[in-house]
């Protein structure tokens, strides 16, 4: 068995009834399963140490995911930690067998995807990602004003949405960070519409409710998913992690998958 | 079988914590339902984060769970905004599990460990599709029945109980389900409910509220009929007597979102005999039953694995007096696999040095807070109601705490307790004072937070007969503390709503017509009243007028020993020579000793389960026996040993 990496990054999906949790009790969840897999995590200092975890941008409660991240940060000398779990016959490498260890630890919904061994020059998750793709199905229009209403708004350069932050009102642009969006007919929900966007998350994330805010607030989200995340290198989008490791490869459009 | 969750599903993305209503715990069993299997749907009548963790509940999932002719799945009160809108779109209450119906279930069963949940119970069986009064069911309706601490007096929810279950669930609900089964399979019209509540009442244990009519004169209960000869005319408790063949949860349920009590619990052992005259759990649990220190290290080192949770509580009502309380903790610390980041906690607090010494051996990360429960502001206070703790007990406690690293310390107290004066009360300022200076002697700022809370007479206890503070005398006093302890900087005050504990006795002391309150305040709209911002004494003021009752009558009223109490057909054991001994004793301001390493005092509960007297250990704790009234000096003002009953 391969040398335990010190820092691993993993991609898993979030479907079905779990979606319903938050992003912090996902962080819970991760955190459970970490303990249970005994993977030997590296701790923070001080008072009450936490495991070394990074998430990627959150994901709203409710919303699936097909590529969410985290960052594993490993504890110095961990691999005896690993010798005395590990299945001398997997004779697979390190990221796969953490992946394979964490993925037994998960509740039905999560699905551990793919796991590469970071080299340090990445930067965080949450700096390097660009952008997100969504799939959202909604009611409340039907299709041909929908498409209209999708329309209008590439057409304008701002798109304000109403905010409450600091319990102050303040109004916002979204316009800036939606990159591409289409309506795509009928959902696979009966009954929905089907829109797909591309949304930046600088200058700020957007949350696919504010987004269908900003089309037309009588739109109501019945399922969300986030289908990629991405990086940006010369004007081209990357998977921060794909398949192979952290070797970059363009992106493929992801469609929403049917479950 | 049905499922409402494609209905359910395009609301979720409405409310407030969704995953409450969609289950996929670990630990969490979907169960075969079908012919010759009874369901049951094991409820909380409160939202999921206060219910799930309930461990009762869940050792009777697992053990339901393990018979081939029984189902079980859970359900929580919807909170609120969920109720609405399934009201609105006439989806029934569900299972988390399956989300089957609540209606398809044949048993609904409630736990119930809080008065002020009752309207919930209403509005849970009402959100279900069923008759919330036992009158109005029929031969296809699900059974209504409830168990936990509450049901001590179960008269307040007697029109609504099909059957209420006195103690320790493991064995009797196993004999329910077959009564239940039985009478499944009775054809109409036999299958009557008459019929289903003569098949309960023969199971020991179960109270079958509908078999029995109360008689009052006036204000007061003055006798209970039975409507027939086969009629039980006393329901005795049950009780598990080796907690060692009960090793459950084997699954503790982990959740998805996080609930109070979020970590492993073990219960280490069940009982107290402390003999605190004000707590009802002390009283209705006895005796004292161990789980075997071997048992407890196991289920601790095999929850930890299963879990992943990095903490475990060794549960109990006061378990510094486990017998097995250091090897346990020596097992869980210093076993490798934990890797030091295992912290175990003592949920209930001794009020001595060496209990803080235990706390520091095993809390070496978090040193936040720690909690002592004095209960009363004086030494006379403390000997009323039975706490034997004196001043400079708590002030050793207090002093190794802060020595020992920690910064705050909480304390509980109870007001309105019986002979109680103005001096008892701001003893509590007194106290907290003395425990700011010592913490400063440690560091520059500490914090103590005394909190108070009003003292409700429970049934089955010394104070069973005592009247109530008035809200209003106990606000009064509250006050009095506040402007007292405003002295010293660094002590904060916390009190109960009053109001609440006055609602709490009417749930707890009140008698069967009580039963048109409750129903009253929840059609009101009076649900989650254990939720402050939800409480209104109004509602439950103006019910009781409708009904043409006093509150005064249930709460403030003092009730003479020979009068007829609502419960008194229910037994936990206790002998009522000995209940009026121990009040007389303590209106005399004389303590007696636990009876684990004192002779006998004849309490009944050994007795009543045709047992000698029942010693879990005849090995006083680690530390001592502080607070059980063992080599206190007798020269100080007050008598204390075992009474020749």
């Amino acid at each position: 068995m391969d040398r335990v990496p010190e820092r691993l990054r993993i991609r898993y999906t979030k479907r079905g009834r779990i979606r319903y949790t938050s992003q912090r009790d996902m962080a819970r969840i991760i955190e459970r399963g970490l303990r249970r897999s005994r993977l030997p995590i590296a701790q923070s200092q001080g008072f009450s140490p936490r495991p070394l975890l990074a998430f990627s941008l959150a994901l709203p409660t409710g919303c699936e995911s097909l590529a969410e991240y985290i960052d594993l940060r490993f504890a110095e000398g961990g691999g005896a930690g690993f010798a005395a779990i590990a299945d001398p016959e997997a004779g697979s490498d390190g990221a796969a067998y953490v992946a394979r260890a964490l993925q037994s630890t998960m509740p039905e919904g999560i699905e551990v995807v793919s796991a590469g061994v970071l080299t340090g020059a990445e930067g965080s998750l949450q700096e390097q990602v660009t952008s997100c793709d969504w799939v959202l199905e909604v009611i409340g229009m039907g299709a041909d004003q929908l498409s209209e209403r999708v329309g209008t708004l590439l057409e304008h350069d701002q798109v304000l949405v109403e905010r409450v932050r600091k319990g102050r009102k303040a109004e916002d642009n979204l316009r800036p960070s939606i990159v591409t969006l289409f309506h795509r007919g009928s959902g696979s929900t009966p009954g929905t519409q089907r829109i797909e966007a591309v949304l930046s998350t600088k200058p700020r994330g957007v949350r696919p409710v504010e987004l269908l805010e900003g089309i037309d607030p009588s739109l109501r989200l019945v399922r969300g998913t986030r289908t990629g995340q991405y990086e940006t290198v010369d004007g081209e989008r990357y998977e921060p992690l794909s398949p192979l490791g952290l070797v970059r490869a363009p992106a493929v459009a992801v469609g929403a998958q049917g479950r | 079988m049905t499922s409402v969750f494609e209905q359910l599903e395009p609301l979720l993305f409405s409310v407030e914590k969704p995953a409450r209503y969609v289950g996929g715990e670990l630990g969490s069993q979907e169960p075969e339902h079908g012919p010759g299997i009874v369901s049951w749907l094991l409820a909380y009548p409160d939202t999921y984060e206060i219910g799930l963790p309930n461990q009762g509940l869940q050792i009777l999932y697992e053990i339901l769970n393990e018979r081939s002719d029984a189902a079980a799945e859970r359900t929580y009160a919807p909170w609120h905004d969920l109720e609405k809108l399934m009201r609105d779109e006439g989806i029934p209450l569900f299972s988390v599990e399956s989300h089957k119906p609540a209606h398809e279930f044949h048993v609904i069963a409630f736990n119930l460990s809080a008065e002020l949940t009752y309207t919930n119970l209403l509005n849970m069986v009402d959100l279900a599709g069923i008759a919330v009064r036992t009158e109005d069911r029929g031969p296809n309706d699900a059974v209504i029945i409830a168990g936990g601490h509450c049901t001590y007096n179960p008269e307040p929810l007697g029109d609504f109980l099909d059957a209420a279950v006195l103690g320790d669930g493991e064995e009797v609900v196993s004999e329910i389900n077959e009564a239940v089964a039985a009478w499944l399979a009775l054809e109409e019209p036999q299958r009557s409910r008459r019929a289903l509540h003569r098949l309960l009442s023969d199971v020991e244990g179960v109270y079958v509220p509908s078999l029995y009519q109360p008689v009052y004169e006036g204000p007061i209960q003055i006798g209970l009929e039975r409507v027939a000869d086969w009629v039980p005319d006393r329901i005795e408790k049950r009780s598990v007597m080796d907690l060692g063949e009960w090793p459950y949860p084997k699954q503790q349920l982990v959740p998805l979102i996080e609930v109070v009590h979020d970590r492993l619990n073990v219960e280490v052992f069940r009982g107290c005999t402390r003999g605190c005259r004000f707590c009802q759990a002390g009283m209705i649990t006895r005796p004292v039953r161990e789980r075997p220190a071997e048992q407890v290290i196991e289920m601790v080192q095999r929850g930890i694995e299963r879990t992943g949770y990095d903490e475990v509580a060794l549960t109990s009502l006061s378990t510094a007096d486990f017998s097995g309380i250091e090897s346990v903790v020596a097992a869980v610390v210093d076993n490798e696999c934990n890797a030091g980041r295992v912290s175990v906690s003592l949920p209930s607090l001794r009020v001595d040095a060496f209990t803080v010494g235990t706390a520091a051996k095993i809390q070496q990360v978090k040193r936040t807070g720690l909690t002592f429960a004095p209960e009363g502001g004086t030494w006379r206070m403390r000997r009323v109601i039975n706490k034997l703790i004196t001043d400079d007990d708590l002030y050793a406690a207090v002093d190794a705490a802060f020595s020992q690293g920690w910064r705050r310390v909480k304390l509980y107290f109870l007001i309105g307790l019986p002979s109680e004066r103005d001096e008892d009360v701001l003893g509590i300022a007194e106290l907290g004072r003395r425990c700011v200076e010592i913490g400063r002697k440690y560091h520059q700022t500490v914090t103590v937070t005394a909190s108070v809370g009003g003292f409700v007479p429970k049934p089955q206890t010394p104070f069973q007969w005592h009247a109530q503070d008035s809200g209003e005398e106990l606000q009064r006093k509250i006050s009095m503390l506040r402007a007292k302890a405003h002295e010293t900087r660094g002590l904060t005050i916390r009190w109960h709503e009053p109001r609440a504990s006055v609602a709490e006795a009417l749930m707890s002391r009140g008698d069967r017509r009580m039963g048109a309150v409750i129903e009253d305040v929840w059609r009101q709209g009076g649900i989650f009243q254990e939720w402050g911002e939800f409480f209104d004494l109004g509602r439950f003021e103006a019910a009781m007028d409708r009904a043409g009752l006093k509150v005064e009558d249930v709460t403030t009223r003092q009730r003479s020993v020979d009068e007829v109490l609502p419960w008194d057909h229910l037994s936990a054991g206790l002998h009522k020579d000995f209940l009026v001994a121990e009040y007389q004793d303590a209106l005399g301001e004389l303590g007696v000793e636990d009876c684990r390493w004192t002779p006998c005092y004849d309490c009944g509960a050994c007795t009543s389960l045709g047992l000698e007297h029942h010693v879990a250990s005849t090995v006083p704790p680690a530390g001592g026996s502080q607070g059980t009234g063992q080599g206190i000096d007798l020269s100080v003002p007050v008598s204390v040993g075992a009474k020749p009953n």
